[in-house]
């Protein structure tokens, strides 16, 4: 009883509060948005809103997977390994061809997000000691498969798709924004999201109601997986080099903080893609604004961190339960 | 006893005395309480969770403190404990007026608790668990010789034979419980409350418990002793208080009063007549059951349960808490794990033991824990309702919103759900409408048996007469009900028979004209404890099935 107690008190709040806690990020990130206009119209040039796009789509691609899996109120902190596994894998197979390379990359990641989730579903391992184990797992499977050294590519295709940009935008932001498409139709009309919103929301009610529990984590940590190595190839054809030890390097925190700053609650039971994607945006601007201003990184690295703690003092009233 | 003697000096404390000190508190206070509660009242979030509950604890005495759940035992407990503020009233200790802010006060007034569920640090060893906070110091640090010695001396006492350097948590649960009883006894206590101690425990440790309190009295320490167990309480407890709906409804001595008695004080049984129930067709027994199930065991909590339930019929399943009956309803569905038995739909075995698979077969549960284990609290109604029925309601895999609306629109009128519109957040909802939701996530399904934990729970009277009426309704139609309730008018007028289950096992099954309030109370007194032997339990199974 006393437990529910803040619940009720809580939900009597005023509903302009409300909307700005759901839909905060966008006004912040307009906000933030037109700022670094005011302070350097070059800040609209082509060539500048390119390469914030290239810089963001791998960060937004794994941090849709990150999304899925905390609405289930897990975590995947594996997602960087799985980058350098596909980094390690595709000098390997790229002689084939892209598609190929790809394909190897994927299905790897997704066997990496199967072990993940199997570790998760049916072992019942805490899902951030899962991840963890596989990420650590995962960097030694790269380094065995293809050394610590990085590897020029060369392989036009792969080069086209990181570097390459159509009608202007990136054609990996076209990759990435077809991704987000997918995962907000995946959340919000299937069979499939329904569920597993719910199985976050309340994991006991969601069993009882025979909903198959086992099988929406197994595959919310299989696409984390298939989406974290998409985001691998993206980073290596953009670089065009495959470098297994350094790329995919913490991406997993910037996924995480993308998600939670985009009003997704870590508490699990709502998964917000567009919210993500502004959070991924908003912290790439502010980085980049910072930057360009001539802020010194350290600084920058801590204004990051005052934007997550806002974003993660937000997301926790509005999940209490 | 004066105050000061507690130990609880961080520095040097002797090593606590054994209850000696206490015999001459024997005979200096015979008939003087050692605690007196008076008008305790506690609320939370404006609901009354006790009101003016008086309890007086004498010393050398067992009091026993009953009540079914969400009578208020454990806010009380909690209250006298320090883990609560009390709201009004007042406590009286040896005859001072006290107020506890925090556990630690309670405890070194002299108050010491062993709650249900061990909360000691199972990491740690048994010997700092027993001293936890005030640990034997010489020169300012540990004195860990000193620790083991006389933990492991103090332990022996209470039948616990091991090394007490090993982390707690390789201890079996029953241990555990003794070496939280032993710590709490060690503090040298005046009360200890005992909330449901033996709940976990062993025959053989019960017994040691036994004389572990035994002790405890002999030495003139008051015992406040929670259980649900009428054997347990009628073998140990010289009074009894006990509690319905936050109220203290009787307070006295036990042995006088009658088992069904107190039963019927607990469940707060009032005299009416038998409610008048719409004549429904007897099931021909002959035909097959629309539930079958035999031989259901859990561990420590179910020992072979079997029934038939027919189409068209409520079984109701009768037991005071703690009696299985919930176990019994999540362990036909899977959603328990059971270590025997099996479950039979339409003469079809369920393989596959797991709430989806019990669904898929047609059998459904509405929970007792409505908030825990119902509904979704962030989804809407419409999704609430829905949830089960979602892979029927899609087209390769996709939602389709026309259908659900059409499922949703004939539900929330059928049910009278009153929502401002289906997409309110089902939270927001009162009780009585979540339960309504709960159920027209079944109903949309077109179940062949529906298991009903306390179907009536905390929701209010208008709700609760439709949900009654929605059941003879649904048997009507062709349904198997298998009904759970604490309330026996709910029962006895629900049910067509009420099986009876007591500490997990079938101890009576009432038919035809004894499907009264008054037989189910006597029932529910029922003098005997079967024990786990299994044999036992098939002969009353095979008794309980017709």
């Amino acid at each position: 009883m006393s437990v529910l107690a803040p619940a009720g008190v809580l939900r009597g709040r005023a509903p302009a509060l409300r909307l700005l806690r759901r839909y905060g990020v966008y006004l912040a990130l307009g906000v933030l948005f037109l700022a670094a206009v005011l302070l350097d119209a070059g800040f609209l040039s082509a060539g500048n809103v390119r390469i914030q796009l290239f810089q963001v789509a791998p960060t937004l691609l794994v941090a849709l997977g990150m999304a899925l899996v905390i609405g289930t109120e897990g975590i995947d902190l594996s997602v960087g390994a799985v980058i350098a596994l596909a980094a390690a894998v595709i000098p390997l197979y790229i002689g084939w061809g892209l598609p190929v390379a790809l394909l190897v990359a994927v299905a790897l990641g997704a066997l990496g997000g199967l072990a993940g989730g199997a570790m998760v579903a049916f072992a019942r391992v805490q899902p951030i000691v899962a991840t963890l184990a596989l990420m650590i797992g995962l960097r030694g499977l790269a380094s065995l498969v293809n050394g610590a050294s990085a590897k020029p590519v060369t392989d036009r295709a792969l080069l086209t798709l990181g570097s390459d940009a159509f009608l202007g935008v990136p054609l990996t932001a076209w990759l990435a924004a077809a991704c987000v498409a997918l995962t907000a139709v995946l959340v919000h009309r299937t069979t499939f999201g329904r569920q597993l919103v719910a199985v976050g929301d309340n994991r006991r009610a969601a069993r009882l109601a025979g909903l198959p529990v086992r099988r929406v984590l197994l595959t919310v940590y299989l696409l984390s997986g298939v989406l974290a190595a998409l985001a691998g190839a993206v980073i290596v054809g953009h670089g065009a080099e495959a470098d297994p030890a350094n790329q995919g390097r913490n991406i997993e925190l910037d996924a995480i903080t993308a998600v939670v700053v985009g009003g997704t609650p870590l508490a699990g039971g709502s998964v917000r893609v567009l919210g993500t994607v502004a959070g991924a945006l908003f912290m790439q601007l502010t980085a980049a604004v910072l930057t360009q201003h001539d802020v010194p990184a350290s600084l920058t690295k801590i204004v990051e961190a005052v934007v997550i703690c806002a974003a993660v003092y937000a997301s926790q009233e509005r999940g209490t339960r | 006893m004066a105050q000061a003697e507690r130990p609880d000096g961080p520095a040097g404390a002797p090593a606590p005395t054994e209850p000696a000190a206490a015999e001459s508190a024997v005979a200096l206070a015979a008939a003087a309480p050692v605690l007196a509660a008076r008008g305790i009242g506690k609320s939370f979030a404006g609901v009354h969770a006790l009101r003016d509950v008086d309890l007086t604890l004498r010393p050398g005495r067992v009091h026993a403190l009953v009540g079914e759940n969400g009578a208020g035992k454990s806010t009380l407990i909690k209250v006298l404990t320090g883990v609560h503020r009390l709201d009004t009233g007042r406590i009286e200790l040896a005859g001072r007026e006290r107020e506890f802010r925090t556990p630690l006060e309670a405890q070194r007034a002299g108050v010491s608790t062993v709650y249900q569920e061990v909360n000691l640090v199972p990491m740690m060893s048994v010997a700092r668990n027993l001293h936890l906070g005030r640990e034997p110091r010489r020169r300012g640090l540990l004195d860990l010789r000193r620790m083991h010695r006389e933990a492991a001396a103090l332990l022996l006492r209470y039948g616990v034979d091991t090394d007490v350097t090993r982390p707690l948590r390789e201890l079996g649960l029953g241990a555990q419980q003794m070496v939280a009883l032993a710590r709490a006894v060690q503090v040298e206590a005046r009360v200890v409350v005992m909330d449901e101690p033996t709940s976990s425990l062993e025959p053989r440790e019960v017994d040691t418990l036994f004389s572990v309190v035994r002790d405890l009295t002999a030495h003139g320490t008051a015992v406040v002793y929670v259980s649900h167990r009428m054997d347990e309480l009628y073998a140990l407890c010289d009074d009894v208080t006990v509690l319905r709906d936050g109220r203290a409804v009787h307070t006295g001595e036990l042995a006088p009063l009658a088992r069904r008695d107190l039963v019927g004080l607990m469940l707060g049984r009032t005299l009416l007549a038998a409610r008048e129930r719409a004549a429904r067709q007897v099931p021909d027994p002959g035909a097959r059951p629309a539930l079958r199930a035999r031989g259901l065991s859990v561990r420590h909590r179910v020992h072979g349960v079997g029934f038939d339930l027919h189409r068209g019929e409520v079984l109701g399943l009768g037991g005071l808490l703690g009696s299985g009956r919930s176990e019994t309803a999540k362990a036909v569905v899977g959603a328990l794990g059971a270590d025997a038995g099996t479950v039979e739909v339409d003469g079809r075995r369920l393989a596959r033991r797991s709430p989806a698979a019990a669904v898929r077969a047609g059998v459904v549960l509405l929970p007792e824990d409505r908030k825990a284990e119902g509904i979704v609290p962030g989804l809407s109604v419409r999704e609430n309702i829905v949830l089960a029925a979602l892979p029927r309601l899609s087209r390769a895999g996709m939602v389709s919103r026309a259908r659900q609306d059409a499922v949703v629109e004939t539900f929330m009128a059928r049910l009278r759900i009153k929502a401002a519109s289906p997409d309110q957040k089902v939270a927001d909802l009162s009780g009585g409408n979540q339960q309504k939701v709960l159920l027209a996530r079944w109903l949309c399904l077109a179940p062949k048996v529906l298991l009903l934990d306390e179907p009536t729970r905390g929701i209010d009277v208008g709700a609760r007469a439709e949900v009654r009426a929605l059941i003879d309704e649904l048997a009507a139609d062709g349904l198997g009900v298998l009904l759970i309730s604490s309330d026996p008018e709910e029962l006895t007028a629900g049910a067509d028979r009420v099986l009876v289950l007591k500490d997990g096992a079938p101890v009576d099954e009432l038919t035809g004209d004894r499907v009264t309030p008054d037989d189910l109370l006597a029932a529910l007194a029922h003098e005997t404890r079967p024990g786990a032997g299994d044999e036992k339990t098939d002969d009353e199974k095979n008794g309980a099935r017709r």
